[in-house]
């Protein structure tokens, strides 16, 4: 996905260690963990972690607070950068690449909206786009769709600034911002947390069905909201003390006999 | 009355030259400092020390300096930049302090380079308190300027000076009450910058 000939190679390691969780046919576009260990101190936040994702794939981290599947997640667009291990991206290290040009193909949501506030609606969402050097034409027509089809109508809300907008709009320009580029990848850290649960489905609803839009996107989901995870995603990994516990489908999940599950799914 | 419009003109000019100046080399120091936090504590303590030199005293000591020292406006203006940098670099720090976190995150994760982030986002955000800063700064030079006269940088301070040595209090006035208008005024015209661009912001 981002033209890497490391890709190649990629596809011919045997024994992916994945098959068990249904990984999409075409494997050449992974986010792959290799042993990626990050410590803060003494502790190991992430715990020889080894994992794989394939391009489409829609995951989310479950886990508890402090399990590691943020840092999990934040390694990827090397916000966070492995102790020991690493984390690699169509066959070609997050630790070698100009990161700027990377996250710029990696949507990122976060549970805070964090909008530039001195910046409208619009230059908002046209924030990757620029970085890109989209024509402003392209840029206005893809952030007008992508604003009706989240519910904030452009001709209403492109003008406005973030600070007269409620959380749940907020938030759903953070959405917009993300996924206006098309990213390969989008970075999701429980984005609908701090809403009030009305908002919360209504929002988890339309990004599923925008996300769902854009078959070729890879998503990745922290939470700790089972339903959210099931409601999102098709594969469920499971985090717990830095460690990846669980690594199953969606529909298995439910049956699913490590008893962290178990207490997820009965809680 | 000639000579009053000259003398506030000069008073003026002094003021902003220096504002100036401290501007140019205020904020890029403050975003030095934000950046390279412990070289920047140094600055700070630096322009801190500065600022606690009696103003009087100040000319005196650049008086034997060459070049930057000596009689006239020119170490005036040399000591109204030393008293404009600690305001300016102070609060172009705290204001760098302030911005949101996860909004430096976003930036950063959205792809910006340190360069992008600085310009499009962190100093735009640190405006109004650059702005502030700036605003202590020019009504603090103002006022620090009518001492200038004592090293023969002119301004209004030269009618107070000639009126403390003629005990003639309407002299004195003649200088002070301008002064201290221009300062009312300085800061009336920059509170109002300082709304006009958190209000471009949606925040007053």
């Amino acid at each position: 996905m981002f033209g890497d000939p490391g890709s190649v190679v990629q596809a011919k390691r045997p024994g992916s260690r994945n098959t068990k969780s249904g990984e999409a046919a075409h494997n050449t576009r992974v986010i792959d963990y290799r042993d990626v260990t990050v410590t803060a101190g003494a502790n190991a936040i992430l715990d020889r972690v080894s994992l794989r994702i394939g391009t489409g794939e829609r995951v989310a981290y479950l886990g508890r607070s402090g399990a590691g599947k943020t840092t999990a997640l934040r390694v990827i667009n090397g916000l966070v950068v492995p102790s020991s291990g690493e984390l690699v991206i169509d066959g070609t290290p997050v630790a070698g690449r100009a990161l700027p040009e990377l996250r710029r193909r990696i949507g990122y949501v976060m549970q805070q909206p964090a909008l530039f506030p001195h910046r409208s609606v619009f230059d908002n969402v046209a924030t990757v786009p620029r970085l890109l050097g989209w024509p402003e034409e392209r840029t206005r027509a893809e952030a007008e769709r992508l604003l009706d089809q989240l519910e904030l109508p452009a001709a209403t809300f492109a003008a406005r600034f973030p600070r007269s907008l409620s959380g749940g709009q907020q938030q759903r320009v953070a959405i917009a911002r993300a996924l206006i580029a098309a990213p390969e990848i989008l970075l999701c850290d429980e984005p609908f947390s701090a809403l009030d649960p009305l908002i919360r489905a209504e929002l988890q609803t339309l990004f599923r069905d925008a996300t769902k839009e854009r078959a070729a996107t890879t998503l990745v989901f922290v939470t700790h909201d089972v339903r959210e995870a099931l409601r999102i995603a098709e594969r469920v990994v499971v985090f717990d003390a830095g460690r990846v516990v669980a690594d199953t489908s969606a529909e298995a999940f439910l049956t699913h006999e490590h008893p962290l599950v178990r207490r997820f799914v009965e809680a | 009355m000639n000579e009053l419009l000259r003398l506030t003109g000069q008073h003026v000019l002094i003021v902003a030259i220096a504002v100036s100046i401290a501007i140019l080399a205020g904020v890029p120091l403050g975003t030095f400092a934000h950046r390279r936090k412990r070289a920047g504590g140094i600055a700070l303590r630096v322009t801190d020390v500065v600022q606690t030199i009696p103003s009087l005293a100040m000319f005196g000591f650049l008086i034997p300096l060459p070049f930057i020292g000596g009689i006239g406006a020119r170490p005036a203006i040399v000591a109204l930049v030393l008293y404009s940098l600690l305001p300016i670099v102070r609060s172009t720090l705290v204001g760098l302090e302030r911005v949101d976190p996860f909004v430096r995150e976003a930036a950063v994760a959205m792809g910006m380079t340190d360069r992008q982030l600085l310009w499009s986002v962190e100093l735009p955000l640190a405006t109004p308190a650059i702005v502030a800063g700036i605003r202590i700064a020019a009504v603090t030079a103002i006022g620090v300027a009518t001492i200038a006269a004592a090293v023969g940088g002119g301004g209004l301070g030269t009618l107070i000076f000639r009126g403390v040595a003629m005990v003639d209090t309407r002299l004195i006035l003649s200088g002070a009450l301008p002064a201290a208008l221009l300062a009312i005024g300085a800061d009336l015209v920059l509170t109002r910058v300082e709304r006009a661009f958190a209000r471009k912001r949606g925040e007053a």
